[in-house]
């Protein structure tokens, strides 16, 4: 095999000029994102209210506010599920207009990477992690689907009913595979798609009602077989997915098996509550059972939908859900007439009404709310009290990176300019094939993403000694270590470059100090200082958290 | 390019200096210097050894009625054979021929009893000794036996899941780090173990991150421990450094041992975990997946037993012959067993209501059977044990009190668990 080596560096070598000559090439072009408008006015008060009554009453004062490049690298793990590039910081700065966090905001929702990023995010608990048998159910296809209707906004009460309810092939109307992954073993689960439907959209879970009634709520077994009854008719075969009124010239009910006797009984579809919101003309022998559960779910009067759309969105934002578990919300408390109601009742409130759900606008809300720009720091608390204040909503909590943040935000660390779709396929090379070890060993929470979880050993020895890590902070000729190292001058600059590439600000004249020592030499060691300080930030607490 | 990383200067931030620098001159004790390596304690045997717990888990739902307690003949029986154990009068599928050989090592309860029917509920159940409850995350039996009796010197974690599935064990109340540290492809070398960088080049690195370490710790008191970076940092670097980590590699195993558990994910997932036991470990589990068996149920438990059968045989053996048995808890258990009605897929479903679980080792009884099951699958099993009574024997044997009660974060002092040891396995 010696002889294969001289070949391989030599390809190296070819593929570096390529690259380099790519980079350097886009580099002349205007790419500069340049100042972003504001498009439609946000009104975050009744939030802001609802914080300010809740510390008044905890009696706790909230923390201040945060930096700007803190909040703006927040708002890139949200929506991108990148950190900022060191490109974007100097653009970002250099906007000295007003409102600028509401603009960039703005702009970062209406790139691309937001609602491909929000896509596989959303997808996770609309259709599970599983990539699928390609045969009946096509996740790529769904979230591709997904993620263009998250890129023009378009109504999220709408695309609902369209998983809900659509027909068609998986792969000409990716929203059935909403309807598809559900198909195991040649069987389509309906208890399961059921289960589904209620934790994705109303934000509750009965699936444990399929075996006994749901220890504190209001779910009944016979609630959950009648939800699973309006799946009774749906059929899939060569012409998709289909609801049938016969099979075989036999009447095609659903049955479910007794736990008692073992018999098979049929189940006609049956809403647990609110039976008025099925659509008028809907009958329970109807042919369009699917739709008309679409029609109920995403109902105007239906509180558990918009309140569910809600906490989802709060916690892929802050990266925990208002209320925990994401998809388990006790019933909504009763309002009365002109009532602003809870936190999720007010958020709700901004983007609800038929055809008005529309996602982004909840997320500028959320975003430009007080709560979301507080600091993560108290400066003057004791532990007790810092954990008052979080408890409290009264700063900023910390969580912890998400794999996929951790593999972007450590991927764009490791280049100057901002890594989108349009960077070299090199580059996203690179973040694709090495994304697949380091989720494993870093711990996907799969589907239940939004789970508090602190560190642990294996991710501590993964961003010591993994390979992506090593190899992002190596000094190659296009990383961002190389070129800080040649064109950010003496060390401490090199130093405040590098936290700006890592951690999204400036450092600490102690933190300056700390790591300027990284480059006094050492005798019988080669020194790879930019290495070092790579190393260092990238093991930083604060680099695995958002904060 | 060079505009765009060196811009004009800009001041930095003087407020977020001034904090920075009374941080790092008020130390908080954050030090990744490196602890002394104590001697390993792995020659230690019978009382003198800290007991372990190895947990055989068979995530899906193992079928009774094709692993430990065959109704052959019966309506419900299929078309399942018996073989005779080393246990007199006590028949096992003729899947598990080997380990019908150690059958006598370990007790048999055929009457494991539980209320819970989903996957993922039901192995939180038969992890945890507890039904799921929303408002508190209970710990897996594993992290409470790592907990009550710390393992002195040890530089590997306490608390390992080898192969896990979806669901490995967690810390839950008494705290992550307690959840177990997963291995995914047991055998080798755990991944991302070697330190590339010089033992100068990596002082002067771990010096630089306990100053970074500091500022974010700054107006976040408590919060590195909560985040628990800090420790993990320190606990990874301590065990990149002890020879402990051997362990988990069985390259120096003899083949033939090797060959008897079975080159088989679970197969070395078993070897390792007899030398993480060995090595002072205090809780081990293996998972063997694919015990689904809603379709084909007959064929799916052959493929199983396959792997099984071997490694758990050659396990029993093995604790035995290195005198780890008494001092080593084994429990096989699965989350439910499967139906005694065969479906029409020729399949078995999810059936929480009798099903098997072997127990023993740590100075339990030996060769005991527990309860029986209705060869027509329609009346209670007999003597029923319920998942809380299984849990509060294998606490009693850790040498762990059952009824300890733990202040939980919502300022619930819950029991360990809420069970009662079975006696029978004490006599």
């Amino acid at each position: 095999m010696s002889f294969f080596r001289p070949s391989r560096r030599w390809f190296g070598l070819v593929a570096v000029g390529v690259v380099s000559a790519v980079t350097f090439a886009s580099a002349r072009l205007d790419r500069s994102p340049g100042t972003p408008r504001v498009r439609h006015p946000v009104d975050a008060a009744a939030i802001d209210a609802f914080f300010e009554t809740r510390w008044e009453e905890e009696d706790v004062t909230p923390a201040p506010e945060a930096d700007d490049l803190i909040v703006l690298r927040r708002l890139s793990l949200a929506l991108h599920g990148t950190i900022p590039s060191l490109e974007e910081i100097r653009a970002f700065e250099a906007d000295a207009g007003p409102d600028r966090l509401d603009r960039w905001t703005d702009r970062m929702l209406s790139e691309r990477r937001f609602a491909d990023y929000w896509a596989e995010r959303l997808a996770r608990a609309l259709v599970g992690v599983h990539e699928g048998n390609l045969i009946l159910f096509r996740r790529d296809r769904f979230k591709a689907w997904l993620a263009n209707r998250l890129h023009q906004d378009a109504p999220w009460d709408e695309t609902v009913r369209r998983m809900i309810g659509g027909d068609g092939m998986w792969t000409a109307k990716p929203e059935v595979n909403f309807v598809t992954a559900e198909i195991e073993n040649d069987v389509l689960d309906r208890e399961a798609l059921a289960g589904r439907t209620v934790r994705a959209f109303l934000g509750q879970r009965i699936d444990c009602a399929q075996c006994h009634d749901h220890p504190f709520a209001e779910w009944s077994q016979d609630d959950f077989e009648g939800l699973a009854a309006f799946y009774g008719r749906t059929q899939y075969g060569l012409t998709g997915v289909r609801d049938h009124v016969k099979k075989d010239g036999e009447p095609l009910e659903f049955t479910v098996q007794d736990r008692e006797t073992l018999e098979d009984r049929v189940v006609m579809p049956a809403v647990p509550f609110a039976p008025d919101r099925l659509p008028e003309t809907f009958a329970a022998d109807s042919e369009r059972r699917r739709a008309a559960l679409a029609e109920w779910v995403t109902h105007a009067d239906n509180r558990r939908f918009g309140r569910a759309t809600a906490n989802r969105v709060w916690g892929l934002l802050f990266g925990r859900a208002w209320s925990e578990p994401v998809d388990d919300l006790p019933d909504p408390e009763p309002l009365a007439p002109g009532e602003d109601g809870d936190l999720l009742d007010r958020l709700s409130a901004t983007f609800t009404g038929p055809g008005e759900y529309r996602l982004k606008h909840l997320i500028r809300v959320i975003t430009r709310s007080r709560a979301f720009r507080l600091s993560s720091a108290a400066p003057e608390a004791n532990e007790d009290e810092y954990e008052a204040m979080a408890r409290a909503n009264a700063l900023f909590p910390l969580t912890r990176l998400r794999p996929e943040q951790m593999i972007g935000a450590m991927t764009q660390a490791g280049s100057v300019r901002t890594l989108d779709a349009d960077s070299p396929l090199f580059v996203r090379a690179i973040r694709f094939t090495r994304s697949v070890d380091f989720v494993r060993d870093y711990g996907d929470p799969g589907e239940e993403e939004l789970t508090r979880e602190p560190g642990t050993v294996p991710q501590a020895l993964l961003r010591m000694n993994g390979n992506l890590p090593r190899e992002l902070s190596k000094a190659q000729p296009f990383g961002a270590p190389s070129r800080l190292t040649w064109f950010a001058g003496p060390p401490p600059r090199q130093v405040e470059a590098a936290f700006l590439c890592v951690l999204s600000r400036r450092p600490a004249p102690a933190e300056t100090a700390a790591l300027v020592r990284y480059y006094e030499p050492t005798p019988g060691e080669a020194g790879y200082p930019i290495e070092d300080v790579y190393w260092t930030l990238f093991n930083a607490p604060e680099f695995s958290w958002n904060h | 390019m060079e505009s765009l990383i060196a811009p004009p200067t800009h001041s930095t931030d003087a407020r977020l200096g001034r904090r920075s620098v009374l941080a790092a001159a008020a130390s908080l004790g954050l030090s990744f210097a490196l602890p002394p390596l104590p001697a390993r304690a792995a020659d230690r045997r019978g009382e003198e050894r800290e007991k372990s717990l190895l947990v055989l888990w068979m995530q899906g739902g193992m079928s009774q009625l094709e692993s430990f307690d065959p109704h052959p003949g019966s309506p419900i029986g299929g078309p399942t054979k018996a073989i005779a154990t080393s246990l007199k009068g006590t028949q096992f599928a003729d899947l598990f021929e080997r380990t019908a050989e150690h059958a006598h090592k370990l007790n048999l309860i055929r009457s494991m009893t539980s209320a819970e029917g989903d996957h993922e509920r039901a192995t939180y159940f038969l992890k945890t000794g507890y039904r799921p409850d929303p408002t508190v995350r209970h710990p897996a039996a594993g992290a409470v036996a790592a907990s009550a009796k710390p393992a002195e010197g040890l530089a590997i974690p306490a608390h390992v899941a080898l192969n896990p599935g979806q669901w490995p064990p967690r810390g839950g109340y008494l705290g992550p780090g307690l959840d177990a540290f997963q291995v995914h492809n047991p055998g080798g070398p755990p991944a991302n173990l070697r330190d590339v960088a010089q033992p100068g080049r990596r002082a002067r690195r771990l010096a630089g991150l306990d100053v970074l370490s500091q500022s974010f710790s700054a107006g976040r008191p408590g919060q590195l421990r909560r985040t628990r970076h800090a420790e993990a940092t320190d606990e990874a670097v301590t065990m990149m450094d002890s020879p402990q980590v051997k362990a988990f590699e069985i390259e120096d195993e003899p083949d033939v041992l090797k060959a008897a558990y079975g080159d088989t994910r679970f197969g070395r997932g078993c070897l390792v975990a007899r030398r993480l036991i060995e090595t002072g470990v205090r809780a081990v589990e293996v998972t063997l997946n694919g015990f689904d068996t809603h379709a084909d149920n007959f064929g799916g438990m052959a493929t199983q037993a396959e792997t099984l059968d071997p490694a758990l045989a050659a396990l029993l053996g093995d604790l035995a012959d290195r005198d780890l048995l008494e001092s080593t808890v084994v429990l096989v258990m699965t989350e439910f067993g499967r139906t005694p009605r065969i479906n029409p897929l020729d399949g078995r479903d999810h059936w929480p209501k009798g099903f098997s679980c072997m127990v023993g080792g740590g100075g339990l009884a030996s060769g005991r059977v527990i309860g029986g099951t209705d060869p027509l699958g329609e009346k209670e099993p007999t003597d029923p044990v319920s998942v809380q009574d299984l849990y509060a024997t294998v606490y009693s044997a850790l040498g762990i009190e059952p009824d300890y009660e733990e202040m939980t974060p919502i300022g619930r002092p819950l029991k360990r668990v809420e069970g009662t040891p079975l006696a029978s396995l004490f006599a």
